[in-house]
């Protein structure tokens, strides 16, 4: 089967991010940029599916600024096999980028569609909900292991309680959780391999599709900052400290 | 205007999540319907009604609710959204939050208003993004607010006092896409770790799942839950529904404990708001003690039996 993987463009989870003085957005100059590492997870299990002969070929896509062309550059060196690009200067929200997504699921066929269940940029956590919806797919989200067991996909999910595990119809959509897998480093020849890969760009207009922000982002603000740092010296103090002073024990 | 709160239940009674929706969703004005779908849970419903503040609860009974499965439950609250010409739907965001209201926002044609930790106005917002360290204010243009409510930034609502009617209204039936196999929950007599007063949380420093004991048993003497960081659960040394951080669990109790923990912003994300932050990390360095009100530095296999000992002493 075909699968599709949806590859986000987001400052790197390592990087400490600052709210701009003039409280539109966070600093995105000159700050690393990386794969969504949810996403990673989702490229990982698509290889992994090929690799064990379930899945034919893997189709990576991403959305947004001309520079997301690296994003999927770094998948098709995991092994993804071609991309697609939806390139737009303009915000994409969740719900559009689902709407993008549908339009290319329809051009492309895949039987199993695979995201990471949230960006740690916005942490929305709805694409895959929202692709899944308006495909009129079943969803597996926040998975842990995905199996396929002939026409059908069990799906085990990370729950509040514990694990879940939900029987889905085919085609479906999966968002990944951490515990999916542990995603490959590429390959310097692979690297050098990915280049030759194709990568198709498209736009929203192409594929029909009104992109127009539903949300509008008022301000970012800091959070308050805690006042911390103060040490004490022993277990009775500390003890003393929480009965006495904070008065929580 | 009127409201529809998705509620969480195990057919008996509510689960205490749903509470936290509620005073969110009472602070966006209008009447407050919650929807209460499942099989047998009339009992629920019941408990449902008492719930201050509840004008009506609409009560679903249908083998198609059993489990909450989202292709199923979404279907469902789109049919009574558009019965109901409710303004907003509002749940908690949990992981049975997380999963069904995208898809409910998907086929109304609307955005989603994840994880909101407070209410503006009733269409404006905010909500923490990149792991907490900025706070967006957002504004919905939608006709339909969908709003998931993240539980540490609003106060449960009273459980008791209040007698709202019950209306039951027929299932959507079930599209057939997906079907409940089975659950591994995990089973524990301490108090649930999104509502606990005192959290006591053990990462890599941890160094196995049996040195967990030694946090378990300071847990049972302060009546505490038991969590981790994603070092932790990723080193398989506790389940998954341990985790606390940006993606997993948010906490904000009176007493967060961190043992061994360094204190990544992911997991900083997820305990910051807690009342008082204690540290206890043999690394002085560690970025854990810049958010803690009382740092200890040492080794946690010398201090936390130590601390287990002084806290049996009593008061």
């Amino acid at each position: 089967m075909k699968v599709l993987v949806a590859v986000k463009r987001v400052i790197d989870f390592n990087v400490k991010v600052r709210v701009k003085a003039d409280k539109t957005g966070v600093e995105t100059a000159n700050v690393k940029m990386s794969m969504n590492p949810f996403d990673e997870i989702g490229v990982e299990e698509a290889i992994r599916l090929k690799e064990a002969g379930i899945a034919t070929e893997i189709i990576a896509v991403s959305l947004g600024v001309a520079q997301c062309q690296e994003t999927i550059r770094t998948a098709l060196a995991m092994g993804a096999d071609r991309g697609i690009l939806v390139q737009s200067d303009a915000e994409l929200q969740p719900l559009a980028v689902a709407k993008l997504l549908k339009a290319i699921v329809e051009k492309e066929k895949p039987e199993l569609c695979i995201l990471g269940k949230q960006a740690i940029d916005d942490d929305c956590n709805q694409t895959g909900q929202m692709l899944a919806a308006l495909l009129g797919w079943a969803q597996g989200t926040f998975a842990s292991k995905v199996k396929r067991e002939g026409d059908r996909l069990l799906v085990t999910r990370e729950v509040d309680g514990g694990l879940e595990t939900v029987k889905l119809k085919l085609p479906a959509v999966v968002t990944t959780d951490l515990r999916l897998n542990e995603p490959r480093y590429a390959s310097l020849p692979n690297i050098m391999k990915a280049k030759k890969k194709p990568i198709e760009t498209l736009t929203p207009e192409q594929l029909g599709v009104d992109v127009a922000p539903r949300l509008v982002t008022l301000k970012v603000e800091e959070p308050p900052k805690r006042q911390g740092g103060r040490k004490v010296a022993s277990v009775a103090e500390l003890v003393d400290k929480l009965r006495n002073e904070a008065r929580v024990i | 205007m009127a409201i529809l709160i998705v509620s969480e239940h195990d057919n008996a009674a509510l689960k205490a999540a749903t509470l936290h929706a509620v005073t969110a969703a009472a602070a966006m004005g209008g009447d407050l319907h919650l929807l209460v779908a499942g099989q047998n849970c009339r009992a629920a419903a019941e408990a449902a009604a008492k719930v201050p503040g509840i004008a009506k609860v609409v009560l679903v009974e249908d083998g198609a609710y059993a489990h909450p499965l989202a292709e199923n439950m979404a279907a469902l609250i789109v049919e009574r959204v558009k019965a109901g010409g409710y303004s907003h739907v509002v749940a908690t965001a949990t992981t049975v939050g997380k999963n069904i209201m995208p898809r409910v926002a998907a086929l109304l044609d609307v955005m989603q208003i994840s994880d909101i930790s407070a209410v503006v106005s009733p269409d404006t917002f905010v909500r923490p993004i990149y792991a907490g360290n900025a706070l967006a204010t957002v504004q919905s243009k939608d006709s339909v607010k969908v709003v998931t409510v993240r539980a540490t930034g609003f106060p449960a609502a009273p459980a008791e006092g209040g007698s709202a009617a019950i209306e039951s209204a027929p299932g959507a039936g079930s599209p057939g896409l997906s079907e409940y196999v089975g659950a591994e929950l995990s089973k524990s007599e301490r108090p649930e770790l999104t509502s606990a007063r005192i959290v006591i949380s053990g990462g890599r420093g941890m160094q196995s799942g049996d040195n967990f004991r030694l946090l378990e048993s300071v847990a049972d003497k302060l009546g505490a839950a038991v969590g981790a960081s994603r070092a932790a659960v990723d080193a398989g040394f506790v389940p998954n529904d341990y985790q606390v951080g940006q993606t997993g669990k948010i906490v904000a109790p009176e007493l967060y404990i961190a043992v061994g923990i360094s204190g990544a912003i992911q997991h900083l994300a997820g305990m910051k708001d807690s009342k008082v932050i204690v540290a206890i990390n043999k690394d002085e360095e560690a970025p854990i003690f810049q958010v803690a009100d009382y740092g200890l530095v040492g080794d946690l296999f010398k201090i936390v039996p130590e601390l287990d000992a002084e806290l049996a002493k009593g008061k």
